[in-house]
């Protein structure tokens, strides 16, 4: 649909230039056609007036499961999930059911995905067949029809070999990879993260080694192999510290942190809340002073919503029985206002960790406001104050560690492609 | 982030609603469940060992993991305490046709349950059912996963009130496989309340979690060294069904090196007194001649336990919570 449109008396933020300011947006053709003075004669079909509201690029996130394939029909409330959060670019990794390991799945899902008429869908491809670690994917007839990298989901495949050629083989198209910096054998049965909590409540613990050894084994494999990599969702501060060594070294390396990393610590798993157990594992005040501070230097790129929607019936049973996750895609953006108000962080930089970075990292070029860029933006409230009820997401799934708790921002416009597609009731 | 304050196991004017965990009893309600105990134990030694209490109130033993002392000493208690008691092995029915656990409780609710006594092998799961539960149904812990094993350590409390009175000048160890053990969370828990400062927790590195020292025990990895002149040992099982592989070369080379016998008991206290919780494996943990010897009150607890329960059982029933009218 080309429709023209105008944002005025918005406060316009542009972490990709730095740009603050008062300032109008023009939109013709689902892109952006100017800031500040619209051309001479653009009379816009639609003016939306964001008088006190923020405007600013479509959040992008590197890791929102919308449980298609696998759970049919899941995808348009994840959809709307993403819209209602001023999300408008996904990256959905391959650990659906069955993992996106094939063509026809990742056509499926895209196709999906346009009906759908939701943020855009960047598919993740597996590395390997049935995210098994055992047999390489087919990476480059998968990029081919869509797939931006290469993932390996839950952890490090057993075999380092599969690993090693898995890289080598992704290096040669210049493909991507996205690993989890997850030794299985170290996490064993453990469901939270080592601590005085872990020994205290009895529940089987998963060792910060889990990670390190992890990184130490990716940066090794990649000195050889020579592959971009994204580390996906650091937990500890040790972890950080050999991200941050990997990127002083000079390797292809980037790196993301969930948004529940960033506000929450093993202390608030309570008695035994399960709306707290999360992949990675929560862990200690240290660790959350250690991401902020990777985050505030540059050691962690972006930050995503890791949203994970998880059944009731998956989530109300004992911690160590309950499914992984939480739905946090209507979370996010408010939960980086948060931190950029506690940190003291300038909004503009806050919101790069969710626009700029991880576009930059998707290789696309959304997340930012410019003239002849895609029209994606969020027009958001940074005053407006809510309660967190998970019972009224979009999302299926209806659990959040912050559930019952208030919230400052609040999505009020969001669009894709210079289409708006979400509106909030006022 | 926001993180509950007031403990879900007790009621608004901070009485025994249910029974969960030691952690978060103050010091006066755990006196309060011993000096309780004190008046039930001349129950069980008079000819009708019966007390009218819990007359026409529903007990349920909801054992989701195998037990049989911990079962059969909480229904004797009920019984004492003349409650109706339904014994149900969910182990071997409902879960086993996929029933969810709180569906199960639920329906046992429908059936006018006033109280559970839940075993299960995940941590945390009896405050599930604490959350779940309408507000006149109590919930009492019997064991869960690692996490705590709250009646255990109370009637520890009882035996070593009994044996030696007062606890802050106590020199106390406990000894084996802390890291698997609920026992040895709930023991820690329940001795620091009440004013021990001198706790060892004994065991190889790969029995001990970490963070121990935060619960204000000292780590110790000599038996000797745990044992020097303490007046209470603590022996745990070493449960095998629990180990998950690489913790341990074999129970024989254990034995050998923390295994309680006569000899290693002389770096302990000439009056100490040894405890476990049973069952006991002899010659793994612990030696039979110590087991069976002068310094042993192994069989005593138990006695103990049955009034330490009968308490627990009294005390949670007679809570009143807000809201709470039976339907």
């Amino acid at each position: 649909m080309s429709l023209t449109l105008a944002i005025v008396n918005g406060r316009v933020i542009d972490p990709a230039s730095g740009l603050d300011a008062p300032c109008d947006i023009a939109i013709a053709d689902g892109r952006i056609l100017a800031l500040g003075a619209p051309p001479a004669g653009f009379a816009p079909q639609r003016v939306v007036d964001a008088r006190g509201l923020v405007v600013a690029p479509g959040l992008v996130d590197l890791c929102a499961r919308m449980r298609e394939p696998g759970a049919e029909g899941a995808l348009r409330g994840e959809m709307r999930a993403a819209l209602a959060g001023g999300v408008t670019g996904l990256a959905c990794p391959p650990d659906t059911d069955p993992p996106l390991d094939e063509p026809g799945l990742v056509r499926m899902l895209r196709q999906r995905s346009r009906e759908a008429a939701g943020a855009r869908l960047y598919p993740l491809g597996a590395l390997t067949a049935g995210l098994a670690g055992q047999a390489l994917a087919e990476m480059h007839t998968l990029a081919q029809v869509g797939c931006v990298a290469f993932c390996q989901t839950a952890a490090l495949p057993a075999n380092l070999g599969t690993l090693l050629q898995a890289l080598r083989y992704a290096s040669t198209f210049d493909l991507p990879v996205w690993l989890r910096p997850v030794d299985a054998s170290l996490v064993g049965d453990g469901v939270a993260g080592d601590g005085p909590l872990a020994s205290r409540l009895g529940l089987p613990a998963i060792p910060v080694v889990a990670e390190t050894v992890a990184l130490h084994t990716i940066f090794e494999l990649q000195r050889t192999a020579g592959t971009r990599i994204h580390i996906c969702r650091l937990s500890s501060a040790e972890g950080v510290a050999l991200v941050r060594a990997a990127k002083r070294e000079g390797l292809p390396v980037t790196a993301d942190v969930s948004v529940q990393h960033l506000h929450l610590v093993d202390e608030n798993i309570g008695y035994y809340d399960s709306n707290c157990r999360l992949d990675p594992p929560l862990r200690s005040a240290q660790d959350r002073a250690a991401i902020r501070a990777g985050l505030a230097d540059g050691t962690l790129d972006a930050v995503c919503s890791d949203h994970a929607p998880v059944s009731q019936e998956d989530k109300l049973l004992p911690f160590g029985e309950a499914r992984a996750g939480a739905s946090a895609l209507e979370t996010l953006l408010p939960l980086i206002l948060a931190w950029a108000q506690a940190q003291a962080v300038p909004l503009v930089r806050a919101l790069g960790a969710v626009t700029a970075a991880p576009a930059r990292i998707l290789g696309e070029d959304t997340g930012m406001l410019a003239p002849g860029r895609k029209a994606d933006l969020v027009v958001f409230d940074p005053q407006a104050s809510w309660t967190v009820q998970p019972e009224a997401f979009h999302s299926s799934g209806h659990n959040s560690p912050f559930a019952g708790q208030t919230m400052t921002g609040r999505v009020r416009y969001t669009l894709v492609g210079g289409e708006v597609r979400f509106e909030a009731a006022t | 982030m926001q993180v509950l304050t007031r403990s879900p196991q007790l009621n608004s004017d901070g009485g025994l609603h249910h029974l969960l965990s030691i952690a978060e009893l103050p010091r006066p309600l755990i006196e309060r469940i011993l000096t309780t105990a004190d008046g039930f134990i001349a129950v069980g030694t008079r000819e009708v060992k019966s007390v009218p209490l819990l007359r026409g109130r529903s007990v349920f033993n909801l054992f989701f993991e195998n037990s049989t002392r911990t079962r059969t000493t909480f229904e004797i208690a009920a019984k004492r305490l003349s409650a109706d008691v339904y014994n149900l092995n969910v182990a071997a029915s409902s879960t086993a046709k996929g029933e969810s656990l709180l569906d199960t409780i639920d329906n046992l609710t429908a059936m006018q349950a006033d109280i559970f006594v839940v075993r299960h092998a995940q941590g945390g799961a009896p405050y599930l059912i604490a959350r779940h539960v309408a507000p006149h149904v109590h919930v009492v812990n019997a064991g869960d996963g690692r996490h705590a094993h709250p009646t255990q350590a109370l009637l520890d409390l009882y035996t070593i009130r009994h044996y030696k009175g007062a606890f802050e000048p106590l020199s106390v160890a406990i000894v084996g496989d802390i890291l698997n053990s609920r026992v040895a969370r709930s023991d820690i828990d329940a001795l620091r309340t009440m004013g021990v400062t001198d706790l060892r927790a004994v065991g190889p590195l790969t029995l001990l979690p970490a963070g121990l020292e935060t619960m204000g025990v000292r780590v110790c990895t000599r038996l000797e060294e745990g044992l020097r002149d303490a007046d209470v040992v603590i022996m745990l099982r070493l449960q095998n069904e629990r180990m998950r592989g690489a913790l341990l070369p074999s129970a024989a080379e254990y034995f050998r090196n923390y295994g309680l016998t006569p000899q290693a008991l002389r770096h302990a206290r000439p009056d100490c007194i040894v405890m476990h919780p049973g069952p006991m494996n002899r010659g793994v943990e612990i030696d039979s001649a110590v087991a069976d010897g002068p310094h042993s009150v192994i069989l005593p607890q138990v006695s103990f336990g049955i009034a330490v329960r009968m308490a627990v059982l009294s005390m949670v029933a007679s809570s009143q919570q807000e809201g709470a009218q039976r339907a």
